[in-house]
């Protein structure tokens, strides 16, 4: 299916990250946004509230994040394709409903422009710390996709890419931008509306006799109905059954957990997406995201000067995490150096995967700025040691 | 006695999810007779009706009745709700909520989803106590009444649910009891035809938690204590003021015009929408 050329603002513009998100967002086909003000995502509100109702879509206001993540859900029900924006302090609101998303298998899409925290943080200043948070933040366990882009340009196909997983594998999609990428004003070439490809709803073809809501083939993944065409469903945050209705056994709960863990952890290679340069016959390999990766570069050109083979990796989607692509490098390098604007998140799971093979050394940073090449070029030349 | 007629259960999921978890005895079966009378009543098709809850025993009404049902978290109905009919505004969305669930920790959708005037029903059973995790006070649990988080009694006063609503900014506030059923059908059913936020308050009873912590008797007595303390809106205009003194007022407490949220965004669509044709939206 290809993107609706009215909702596609083909050419070449001046876009910071935010607007270019909003942007990736029309151009996916999404029909209703939720969101509540909140730095440094503000101005994806805006857009939306401004660009919407101008190709047939709604932007509505709620009166907080817990409503406006609620409202996503109840809209992506309803047959929408759903979104909404914010930041930190508005993240840790969404979480409720983020998981209710996950139960109810809502295909959405959320947006955090990460700023620096916790709580209140750095409203205008940028932070990378709520990555475990995207992870683990809702109560119970689940998995979801996390993607994170680093720049206006990415900001824009990565939205799109949300909206596309999120309707295949019917999982809340979270985009972690941070202010930088956010706010940082670059070009953006967005193409003509047929060289966008979308991934369209899993609408069932079944009658509203023989479906079943939650029943699932091969993939795990249940085809959908929306509120309204004839199949009167029932859905709930409570653990159900293939119907959808309540059961409150442990055999129900092991079903449908396991399910939607499986139904991510199935495609975790597929899932795979990272940026990767010169890591074949690296001795280092710098592992980073969003502005962090970008700070990376200055310093990896210095060591490479200086001869030390440093290999280049970014991660895209964040979660999954790509455990099978760090490990290889691990069993062939003398290090890595993880650099992240926090104090110690994805370099927890890139030490996991590694499974002892080879070290690991962090370059933290509390957020509002961002690192110092010096201090990753340091880190750089204490790895290939 | 009279049998409940037959149209009531061709409404139910009665082979497929019953039995159901309410006690014995509870209001809020009731309620659910009311709400589908009322549906049935106005010949809606029931692929047009989208029943939308919280969390507690009220909020468990939905997965019992043949419409699109959808079970939230607790708090978050009202804003659900708001989702499923800015999606599919053909829908007839009517909210389930309790006085803990819609007012308390959904207090703040509450209060915003009448100010916006949406074209939601929202149907609140207020039994003045939590039920579903057993008989805490709750945002309308009386002056000194006892709950199991105010043993020493409530010091907390409670909310006149009908004119929050109102001055909330609701089009249509009702107040029904589940002892006066036929009543109830009746402002149900106005509700729903209301265009705009509308919303009936149901006096209900948990004797389960709230009736046996307060020594207030079965739920036989408990609905005679709604007999005798409603007082039809009509009724009360010719009484003098100390015949109203502790007593409750049923039936349509206010009824008025706005522009309903839905069509007032139709309208910035309708202005504001690019034409297909229209490279303006290109710039
Ligand atoms: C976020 C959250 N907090 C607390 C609960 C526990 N809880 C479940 S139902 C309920 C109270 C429901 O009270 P009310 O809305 O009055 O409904 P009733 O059971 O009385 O019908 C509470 C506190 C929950 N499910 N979720
Ligand atoms: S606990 Fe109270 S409110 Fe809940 S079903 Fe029993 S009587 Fe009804």
């Amino acid at each position: 299916m290809k993107a609706d050329p009215k909702r596609v603002l083909t050419g070449a513009h001046y876009l910071d990250g935010d607007h270019a998100a909003a942007e990736g967002a029309l151009a996916a086909g999404c029909t209703f946004v939720a969101g509540y003000p909140i730095t440094p995502s503000t101005e994806v509100v805006e857009r939306m509230a401004e660009r919407f109702p101008r190709v047939g879509g709604v932007f509505i206001q709620m009166e907080d994040e817990l409503g406006s993540m609620a409202a996503v859900v109840g809209a992506a029900w309803g047959g929408s394709k759903a979104m909404t924006v914010t930041s930190g302090p508005g993240f840790s609101l969404m979480m409720e409903n983020i998981g209710l998303a996950c139960m109810m298998e809502a295909p959405c899409v959320v947006v955090n422009v990460q700023r620096g925290g916790p709580s209140t943080g750095l409203p205008t200043l940028p932070g990378q710390a709520d990555m475990m948070q995207a992870k683990w933040g809702s109560h119970g366990d689940y998995e979801l996709i996390a993607l994170s882009p680093n720049s206006p340009q990415e900001c824009f196909w990565a939205t799109i890419k949300a909206f596309n997983l999120s309707e295949r594998f019917r999982v809340p999609v979270l985009v972690m931008m941070d202010e930088c990428v956010g706010h940082m004003t670059e070009k953006v070439v967005i193409p003509e509306a047929d060289q966008i490809e979308l991934y369209p709803r899993r609408y069932t073809k079944l009658s509203p006799e023989e479906y079943l809501p939650f029943k699932t083939g091969k993939d795990l993944v249940p085809e959908m109905i929306k509120a309204g065409d004839g199949y009167k469903i029932h859905v709930t945050g409570l653990t159900h059954d293939e119907r959808g209705y309540p059961v409150m056994t442990w055999e129900a709960q092991e079903k449908l957990v396991r399910r939607l863990i499986e139904k991510i952890r199935l495609f975790k290679d597929e899932l795979v997406d990272v940026e990767e340069e010169q890591t074949d016959n690296a001795d280092v390999v710098v592992v980073s995201y969003g502005i962090s990766s970008r700070v990376s570069i200055p310093a990896i050109q210095k060591a490479r000067k200086e001869g030390i083979k440093v290999g280049y990796l970014r991660l895209i989607i964040a979660w999954p995490f790509p455990e099978k692509k760090i490990y290889e490098l691990a069993q062939k390098i003398k290090g890595f150096v993880v650099v992240e604007m926090n104090y110690g998140q994805m370099v927890l799971e890139v030490e996991r995967a590694t499974k002892g093979k080879t070290k690991t050394i962090l370059v933290p940073h509390g957020g509002g700025w961002v690192h110092e090449p010096e201090d990753i070029y340091k880190a750089i030349k204490e790895a290939a040691k | 006695m009279e049998i409940i007629p037959a149209v009531t259960y061709t409404y139910l999921r009665s082979k497929k999810k019953f039995p159901n978890v309410w006690c014995a005895g509870c209001g809020i079966g009731i309620a659910l007779g009311a709400i589908i009378r009322a549906i049935d009543n106005l010949k809606l098709d029931r692929n047009d009706v989208a029943m939308v809850s919280g969390i507690g025993c009220s909020s468990r009404m939905p997965v019992y009745v043949d419409f699109n049902t959808l079970h939230t978290t607790h708090g978050r109905a009202l804003a659900f709700a708001t989702g499923v009919k800015l999606a599919n505004p053909k829908l007839k969305v009517i909210v389930i909520t309790g006085d803990g669930d819609g007012l308390a920790i959904g207090g703040n959708h509450f209060i915003h989803t009448c100010r916006r005037n949406i074209d939601i029903t929202t149907i609140l059973i207020n039994n003045s106590t939590y039920g579903m995790t057993g008989g805490q006070y709750s945002p309308t649990t009386p002056f000194m009444k006892i709950g199991t988080t105010a043993p020493y009694g409530n010091r907390e006063r409670d909310f006149d649910i009908c004119n929050l609503a109102k001055s909330a900014g609701a089009t249509f506030v009702a107040r029904g009891t589940v002892y006066h059923v036929t009543l109830l059908e009746k402002i149900v059913q106005q509700a729903i035809l209301k265009k705009g936020f509308s919303l009936v308050e149901v006096i209900s009873h948990c004797h389960t938690f709230y009736g046996r912590l307060n020594k207030e008797g079965t739920a036989v007595k408990m609905m005679e204590w709604q007999k005798e303390h409603a007082i039809p809106i009509q009724a009360a205009a010719k009484l003098p003021p100390e015949k109203l003194k502790d007593k409750f007022l049923i039936g349509t407490l206010w009824d008025v015009d706005f522009p309903e949220y839905c069509e007032e965004y139709d309208k910035v669509i309708a202005q504001f929408q690019v034409p297909p044709e229209d490279s303006e939206g290109k710039k």
